[in-house]
């Protein structure tokens, strides 16, 4: 399949996120997300009337609070009545549908932000309930117990063992150390088996954040930011919800996605990958083909921080912030949904090249 | 006026969100669910010649619609696993146990479900199992109680699926699948701070340091301004009818006679309307405008309803733009 080339330039001009912690008992959603929606905003000189087209992503079963996304729209500043839209998933799917709006040139800038608070609730339950509802839901298969199925067959295929794995969770925590919003910085024993063959160390923290980003169309991108994160492609593909029909060891659909956006086409020096659990970067890497040139997840990644709904976000936001700050000049950004990688995105960001 | 401190301590209070899921099946689950009460495991063959276990009413490669139904094997083969030493509520087995995927004999696909082993040595892909059937079953997944090793000299798992019409006696046609989460709601710093006040009888709002709008109750934010209310400002105890209805219809679980009142009440100082419930006056006297005051409930902690305060009534221009 032939990448699919967007027809106007469209660049994330501003990335922030909120410290994220294990517990933020004393803060109601939107008093945690409106922080990072100013944040942005100042970083840009924006103002909430300047934005062409708001959208969000969260899950109201994270917090068990109904309609929540609603309430944190306050934080937004949403009247006179803005042009806004929601999904019910990881907010990196609210950034494409904003990417979208702006590829067809109804608007020329959108606020992306997304939130998680996995706190109130039991998040390994609270996920069972986006499975299948007649095979798997009655069961309560949790979030650790199915990416432990897809870390075990990696290990029966040989791609993978223990000790890689306890490798991959300590270059990311050790990275996280250098990211002063991760809510795990720093290298840390593995621990025992949550679901064997996954150790505590090889599981994401649990934690509560939001993160925002600002896209920018063409000249005022350039006007925003002074190195623009230009978005050269991006698609998102899904795969069977039958655990039992997919190869767990493989991701067709994260190689199509960035087949379609471009990935293939010239090598990425940096990637970031939402990889909730260090298995699924053995799969990820694999079905993209990275190699050693190129750097993954220097934010720490999922294993550092993970804000559920706002994780995968919070990967194009970082590849974003690395192209900005001159880090990157061509940087690949993944984020999942769903069990055992089932739905991926990718997203292909470049900088303009430096004098 | 003060400014916002931090409330004393963040409150909390234990939310149970239950629901029953309830899901109407297509005729190839109602054919797999219900065989699995009579203990027959059914599959769906695809145009490609591939045998699916669990079945599904669409092929996932093409989304043919699939008709076609075999019966495999109760024994199968472990394609993976995933040893489980801590069970969570409603799952399968209550002792520690390997969640798996079978591929069952005679299917292509495999099939998610517990083991029950004694531990992860006695666990490995390549396993050969059997479903172990529940006593009681009803046409769901779970009447598969889970597998067990099943490890014979003379076990042949070469057995093709046999074709099957999937027609039973009394087939299931839905199930109920009942949830229940567990949270611990906290509302965060405005609301608590609104709810200690409350306790104390006093309707304390936010103030937006921008627009200088009181919301009542306070939610953090102003919503038109997208800024963080910042001042506690007391309003009422009386306020304003700005608007009601007449409720006609009994709410479960609420021991309130009908008809009753329900309206929108500006408290005196509030930039918007609250609601509640107007009682101490016959429902078809109340009226826009009528002047009321709190009842708070008999622990105090909140309004459970406003009364007339005999004032006369407020002049609509008073209250037009809280409407
Ligand atoms: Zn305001």
């Amino acid at each position: 399949m032939t990448p699919h080339r967007p027809a106007r330039e469209v660049a994330i001009v501003a990335f922030a996120q909120s410290d994220h912690r294990r517990r933020t008992d004393d803060l109601s959603e939107v008093e945690m997300v409106m922080p990072v929606l100013h944040d942005v905003l100042r970083q840009t000189g924006l103002k909430a009337s300047d934005i062409g087209f708001t959208c969000s992503g969260s899950s109201d079963y994270l917090a068990g609070r109904a309609f929540s996304f609603t309430m944190a729209l306050d934080g937004v500043g949403a009247w006179p009545p803005i042009s806004e839209s929601h999904v019910e998933t990881d907010g990196a799917w609210a950034l494409y549908e904003a990417w979208v709006k702006l590829l067809t040139g109804e608007a020329d800038t959108a606020l992306v932000y997304s939130y998680g608070k996995s706190s109130p609730g039991s998040v390994r339950d609270v996920l069972t309930r986006q499975l299948d509802p007649y095979y798997l839901a009655p069961l309560w298969p949790d979030s650790v117990a199915l990416a432990a199925l897809q870390a075990q067959a990696l290990v029966d295929a040989g791609h993978t063992d223990e000790p890689a794995l306890a490798a991959i969770a300590e270059r990311s925590r050790s990275d996280a150390a250098a990211n002063p919003h991760a809510q795990l910085p720093g290298a840390r024993p593995q621990g025992e088996y949550v679901v064997q063959p996954l150790r505590t160390g090889d599981c994401p923290p649990i934690g509560d954040g939001a993160a925002a980003v600002i896209l920018a169309a063409g000249d005022l991108a350039r006007e925003l930011c002074e190195r623009p994160a230009w978005i050269r492609g991006m698609d998102h593909r899904i795969e069977a919800h039958s655990l039992g029909v997919r190869d767990l060891t493989d991701s067709p659909s994260t190689r199509l996605a960035a087949e379609r956006a471009g990935a293939f086409e010239r090598p990425v020096d940096t990637a970031e990958l939402h990889a909730p659990f260090t298995s699924q970067e053995v799969v990820l890497a694999k079905a993209l083909g990275l190699d050693e040139s190129v750097r993954v997840n220097p934010s720490g990644g999922a294993l550092g921080a993970n804000p559920v709904m706002a994780t995968g976000l919070i990967r194009l936001g970082e590849a974003a912030a690395r192209i900005h700050r001159g880090a990157s000049d061509r940087a690949l950004a993944h984020a999942t949904s769903g069990p055992c990688l089932q739905q991926n995105l990718v997203a292909v960001l470049e900088g303009d090249p430096r004098a | 006026m003060t400014a916002a401190a931090p409330p004393p301590e963040a409150l909390r209070a234990p939310l149970v969100v239950e629901f029953p899921f309830t899901r109407s099946l297509g005729p190839v689950q109602s054919a797999f669910l219900t065989g699995l009460r009579e203990r027959t495991v059914l599959g769906a063959r695809t145009e490609a010649g591939e045998v699916l276990v669990p079945p599904v009413e669409y092929d996932p490669v093409t989304a043919a619609e699939l008709r076609e139904l075999v019966e495999v094997g109760v024994t199968g083969t472990v394609t993976t696993w995933a040893w489980n030493p801590e069970p969570r509520r409603g799952q399968p087995l209550a002792t520690p146990f390997a969640w798996v995927l079978v591929r069952l004999d005679g299917a292509d696909t495999a099939l998610l479900h517990a083991l029950d082993a004694p531990g992860p040595e006695a666990v490995r892909t390549g396993l050969r199992v059997r479903i172990r059937w529940a006593a009681e079953r009803s046409g769901a997944i779970t009447d598969i109680a889970c597998f067990e090793p099943y490890e014979y000299e003379n076990d042949d798992p070469a057995t093709g699926p046999q074709p099957h019409d999937g027609e039973f006696g009394n087939p299931v046609t839905g199930i109920v699948a009942p949830a229940r989460l567990d949270y611990t709601y906290s509302p965060g710093r405005a609301q608590t701070r609104y709810l200690h006040a409350l306790a104390g009888r006093r309707t304390v709002g936010e103030r937006c340091p921008s627009c200088a709008k009181v919301y009542v109750p306070p939610r953090g934010a102003c919503p038109t301004c997208g800024v963080a209310t910042t001042d506690q400002v007391e309003v009422g105890p009386r306020g304003t009818v700005t608007t009601y209805c007449i409720v006609n219809i009994k709410a479960k679980n609420l021991d309130i006679e009908v008809p009753y009142v329900y309206a929108h009440i500006a408290l005196d100082g509030a930039g918007l309307a609250l609601h509640g419930r107007i009682g101490g006056i016959p429902y078809d006297e109340v009226r826009m405008g009528l002047r009321v005051e709190p009842v708070w409930s008999e622990d105090g902690r909140y309004p459970d309803h406003y009364r007339p305060t005999g004032e006369p009534d407020a002049d609509y221009d008073t209250y037009k733009e809280l409407l």
